[in-house]
């Protein structure tokens, strides 16, 4: 165990963990402002998968990184507008809903790289980029400050989410909307145009997310994300739908995640512990999630659509 | 009772989409890149499948495989092989990839196996059970599997399966010449089958020209999770390993680490050159490709099955190929060739 806590190893140990919680981070950011307003989306997971292939095919083609996520969150974008079309105006049943899209991009975003692409090349990747005098500080700056742009957007829309939801009009609004739509309706909140705008926000969350997830290994693959979008989910139950409670348990997650690598290459694991030891990233999660998530209750209004009296 | 005119569509849209996905989701049966898919309106029953004497002049071979024909890796392997010998044999090839949900795969070998088809490959060791219960159903059908030692008793399976530790052998004496910090970074993904057969042929090589070289194995627990992959090699990368190998169709993020961090990298299943030019010393390439004659040969022969096969380097089923972009030491180069000649004639056992 001594080899594990030395410097190198645990700067390296937490800048992945951290680079590895992002897109969960990202995710479940969406996820949360969507359900804050009463609207659950399970479709998260087929949304990155698209947002991944679109910023992959994007970056092979035109070598343009900023473009190929930019490319990604635009993705989202759209398939925000569809998940709300469904879920918001038609009015669907959003778990089976959300179900259809995820197999949409599941399907989807395979069928165009095997179409369009073949065989899988590498691309560049979003270098790391060192915060001027942050990253010079001992241990802390290797950790924390040398990571990639969208690492730090990630962490930056955690406050940035978070004042827009507890101290806004409009994140007012999202708040009523996901508590009790049918007051929110009677003092003249639009409850759809709400709705629809956590969810097209959301969903562009969750194309940054996938691209994200897609500049952490430069290359796409059939079902990239396995199932990360789904955690993400769980996550938001996890924060107890609080943009700070949802970065803690990313951050759980990636962090867990690569310690349990760290020892098994350290051979701090045995072997015959190796495929037991994988699961601990979601055991742990989901200990804690039971213990934490009875201590909070989720937004009246979660997963009803609604629909205006008489 | 109020109700929403859009009731009914709300419910439809839903279905529509999942509907959509089933043109696209969860595996393709393609006739690329080298098949003709088949034609529903050939189905056939069991007993009305040709004889083997009747397809003397085209042979209908299935490929059911867990990833995508072009996974640089497991699948693509098969693939290349069935590909190089479809002049020879005249072969009607169908190929079925991304089946890695065993029930759906053990749908499609069943619908195949009532199609006419005179073999079908199921490629991979988890279909091992559906074969098994398959294939005394279908009598005239050929059935071969792997990588696995088992035909189950069955007159009509083949099994087939790779000494991948000779190749990792190989590979990793020449990592463990490569290494300066004698921290060698060794990804797999579960610890069963070919994937551990490498890893242990791997360090064993190592461990035969250093024996004090760090050769520790991390097994993600998944064949297809890319940045687990990635995190994995990047944590070996923070523990000082300066040469990298792993196995998987998910070591492209691997592969790309090694190439970020400009490390050498040693591939297995099939060729990675293309994934990073400069970095990829060799590779460990399936060579299905007399294994699979020697199946037709014997079905056409009216043999259906019985036997199992082993790729190893000296009959040709496992090769190690060289990467000429990689400036190899000329010495690790002549280890390299003089471990070959002596696993190929049997001098060198590798320990399994």
């Amino acid at each position: 165990m001594n080899q594990f806590f030395t410097v190198d190893v645990l700067t390296v140990t937490v800048a992945s963990g951290i680079a590895l919680a992002t897109p969960f981070l990202l995710a479940a950011l969406g996820e949360t402002i969507g359900q804050r307003s009463g609207v659950i989306n399970l479709g998260v997971d087929g949304i990155m998968l698209l947002a991944a292939f679109a910023t992959y095919y994007t970056a092979l083609r035109t070598g343009n990184l900023l473009l190929a996520v930019l490319a990604g969150a635009a993705t989202g974008t759209v398939m925000g507008v569809v998940t709300a079309l469904v879920s918001v105006t038609l009015k669907a049943e959003q778990g089976i809903s959300g179900i259809g899209v995820y197999l949409f991009g599941l399907g989807f975003s395979a069928l165009l790289f095997q179409k369009l692409v073949g065989t899988p090349l590498p691309i560049a990747t979003l270098p790391p980029v060192g915060i001027p005098l942050l990253e010079g500080i001992p241990v802390i700056g290797g950790m924390f400050f040398r990571q990639s742009l969208l690492v730090y957007l990630a962490f930056l829309l955690v406050p940035v989410v978070s004042f827009v939801l507890n101290r806004t009009t409009y994140g007012l609004k999202i708040r009523a909307v996901g508590e009790n739509p049918a007051a929110a309706d009677s003092l003249g909140v639009s409850v759809a145009r709400i709705r629809w705008s956590t969810l097209v926000i959301g969903s562009t969350f969750s194309g940054l997310a996938g691209a994200s997830l897609l500049m952490y290994g430069g290359i796409f693959q059939v079902n990239l994300t396995q199932a990360e979008g789904f955690i993400a989910v769980a996550l938001v139950y996890f924060g107890a739908w609080r943009p700070v409670g949802v970065m803690g348990g990313a951050l759980l997650y990636g962090l867990v995640g690569v310690v349990i690598l760290t020892w098994k290459s350290l051979g701090i694991i045995p072997l015959n512990a190796s495929d037991l030891a994988a699961t601990a990233p979601a055991v742990i999660t989901v200990l804690a999630l039971l213990f934490l998530a009875r201590r909070f209750r989720q937004p009246a209004a979660l997963g009803r659509p609604y629909e205006r009296e008489g | 009772m109020h109700r929403h005119p859009d009731r009914k569509l709300s419910l439809i849209l839903p279905a529509v989409l999942v509907a959509l996905v089933a043109a696209s989701c969860g595996g393709s049966s393609t006739p690329a890149p080298a098949s003709t898919a088949p034609s529903p309106s050939a189905a056939a029953a069991p007993s009305t499948a040709p004889s083997p004497s009747a397809a003397a002049t085209t042979l209908k071979v299935a490929l059911v495989a867990p990833s995508a024909v072009n996974d640089l890796a497991f699948t693509q392997s098969m693939v290349e092989a069935l590909n190089s010998l479809k002049g020879k044999y005249n072969l009607e090839i169908a190929v079925s990839d991304n089946q890695f949900v065993v029930a759906t795969a053990a749908n499609v070998i069943q619908t195949y196996a009532t199609q006419g088809f005179n073999l079908i490959i199921a490629h991979g060791s988890q279909y091992g059970s559906t074969i098994q219960q398959l294939a005394p159903k279908f009598p005239n059908v050929s059935f071969a599997w792997g990588t696995a030692g088992s035909t189950y008793d069955l007159p009509n399976v083949f099994a087939y399966q790779v000494n991948s530790n000779e190749g990792g052998y190989v590979q990793g004496a020449m990592a463990a010449m490569l290494s300066k910090s004698k921290v060698l970074g060794v990804i797999g993904p579960i610890a069963v089958g070919d994937a551990k057969l490498y890893v242990d042929g791997f360090c064993a090589g190592a461990k035969s020209v250093a024996s004090s070289i760090s050769c520790i194995p991390v097994y993600t627990g998944s064949f297809s999770d890319v940045s687990l992959m990635a995190a994995a090699a990047t944590t070996f990368v923070a523990n000082k390993a300066d040469v990298l190998t792993g196995t998987a169709q998910a070591v492209v993020g691997a592969i790309g680490i090694a190439k970020t961090n400009n490390l050498p990298w040693f591939g297995t299943q099939w060729t990675q050159v293309s994934l990073a030019q400069s970095n990829v010393v060799s590779s460990q390439v399936y060579d299905w490709a007399p294994i699979v004659e020697e199946i037709l040969t014997d079905i056409q022969g009216g043999k259906l099955g019985g036997t199992t096969f082993t790729a190893t380097l000296a009959n040709g089923g496992a090769k190690i190929d060289f990467n000429p972009g990689f400036n190899l030491p000329a010495e690790v180069k002549a280890k390299a060739d003089s471990l070959i000649k002596g696993i190929t004639d049997g001098s060198i056992k590798v320990p399994q």
